[in-house]
């Protein structure tokens, strides 16, 4: 599969755009998946997926073929998801930490069942809910668990893509899964 | 009955299956007695298994299509960029091809002054150089913007660029003579002198 994808990329490195194409094909809705699962948004999702494949084509040139092209991609992707959740953040985001707390947010000053009533919660799709969860969680939070739990990726490789230490993932994963126990108790 | 310190982070280290064995014998110890602390833990558990359930979805019908009509038009000069990249050795002979003729070309154009090798016995008159008649220079005379007059012996090279070389009669030059008097002459003694330098370098 790697050797596939290598020999691909050597081919777009000549000039062979089409080439491309198939690894689109090969990785598109790993890389939507991880868009949507981030934002919550299919049509976002969209943008941004489609986006992350155009700045890795235009970026193919420094990328080290020694490394695996999943990362680099998937860190081209998250990193856009990042920096939209950020531009669109309003002031007030129930997300939004509370200063001095290091990843302690309103939703733990607010009471899981008055976010949503048991009766919504029944009319709701179970996967929408859970959905709906994820995107609650505070960004640098919500990634890890994306990449971790839905990417199905081992923590060297998500600190890879971050760009953070190892140390740090384990953290945020904690309190990450910490803020899904709170928030999905009453699922 | 009190729960042992830590036992939150030994349960997340265990979910991420990085938990020493004896930490995970003390985990497992505890949570079979203490129903608080199993509650939490299944709370954990559960709330992976809701996120890993999300089922897989998969990306938009053309999503192929719409990226590569997105991507950027191969443009000539992104060719000639990836060509150049691509041939370094052909891009490194053509720039110094480039920058020598420049260099020469511009050395050409401001080298108006009259200069000559420094030889014992050489006299100077009026942007002329003369081998007095009688006189045996030993080595190479290179005369720029100027004429040299041959009376005596010259026992080397001579060069004459831009001026004339007079040999009187009795004058005699053992070595080459070159007059240099137009661009390219000045390029083609360029280019023949810093090959010759470079054979002597590899002999």
């Amino acid at each position: 599969m790697e050797a596939l994808i290598k020999k691909r990329i050597k081919q777009v490195l000549k000039g062979d755009q089409s080439a491309y194409g198939e690894i689109v094909e090969i990785y598109k809705d790993k890389v939507f998946q991880l868009c949507f699962r981030i934002l919550g948004n299919r049509h976002e999702a969209e943008d941004m997926a489609q986006e992350a494949f155009i700045r890795a084509y235009v970026n193919i040139s420094s990328f080290n073929i020694d490394l695996k092209f999943s990362t680099w991609l998937y860190r081209i992707a998250t990193n856009l998801c990042i920096d939209r959740i950020r531009k669109k953040k309003p002031d007030y985001y129930l997300d939004a930490e509370v200063s001095g707390t290091d990843g302690l947010t309103m939703y733990s000053q607010v009471a899981a069942d008055t976010i949503l009533p048991e009766d919504e919660i029944e009319s709701l799709e179970l996967q929408e809910t859970i959905q709906r969860e994820i995107t609650k969680l505070p960004e640098k939070y919500r990634s890890v668990i994306v990449l971790k739990y839905i990417e199905e990726l081992s923590l060297n490789e998500i600190s890879e893509i971050l760009d953070i230490p190892l140390g740090t993932v384990k953290t945020r994963i904690h309190r990450g899964r910490e803020a899904l126990r709170h928030q999905l108790r009453n699922v | 009955m009190k729960c042992p310190d830590n036992i939150v982070l030994y349960m997340h280290e265990y979910l991420d299956e990085e938990i020493d064995e004896h930490d995970e014998q003390l985990l497992k110890k505890h949570l079979q007695t203490c129903p608080k602390c199993q509650n939490y833990f299944h709370e954990l558990e559960k709330a992976i298994a809701l996120v890993q359930s999300t089922s897989h979805i998969q990306a938009p019908s053309n999503f192929t299509e719409n990226v590569m009509a997105r991507l950027p038009k191969e443009r000539k000069r992104v060719g000639v960029n990836r060509w150049f990249r691509h041939h370094p050795l052909l891009t490194a002979a053509s720039l110094f091809i480039i920058l020598m003729t420049g260099s020469l070309l511009s050395t050409w154009n401001k080298d108006h002054e009259f200069s000559v090798t420094k030889q014992p016995d050489l006299v100077v008159h009026n942007n002329t150089v003369i081998v007095p008649e009688g006189k045996v220079i030993k080595g190479d005379i290179t005369v720029r913007n100027g004429d040299l007059q041959v009376e005596g012996k010259v026992e080397g090279d001579v060069t004459v660029i831009n001026g004339e070389n007079y040999m009187a009669s009795a004058g005699n030059v053992t070595g080459e003579i070159k007059v240099v008097n137009e661009v390219f002459d000045w390029i083609w003694y360029h280019i023949k002198k810093t090959s010759k330098e470079l054979i002597s370098v590899f002999n």
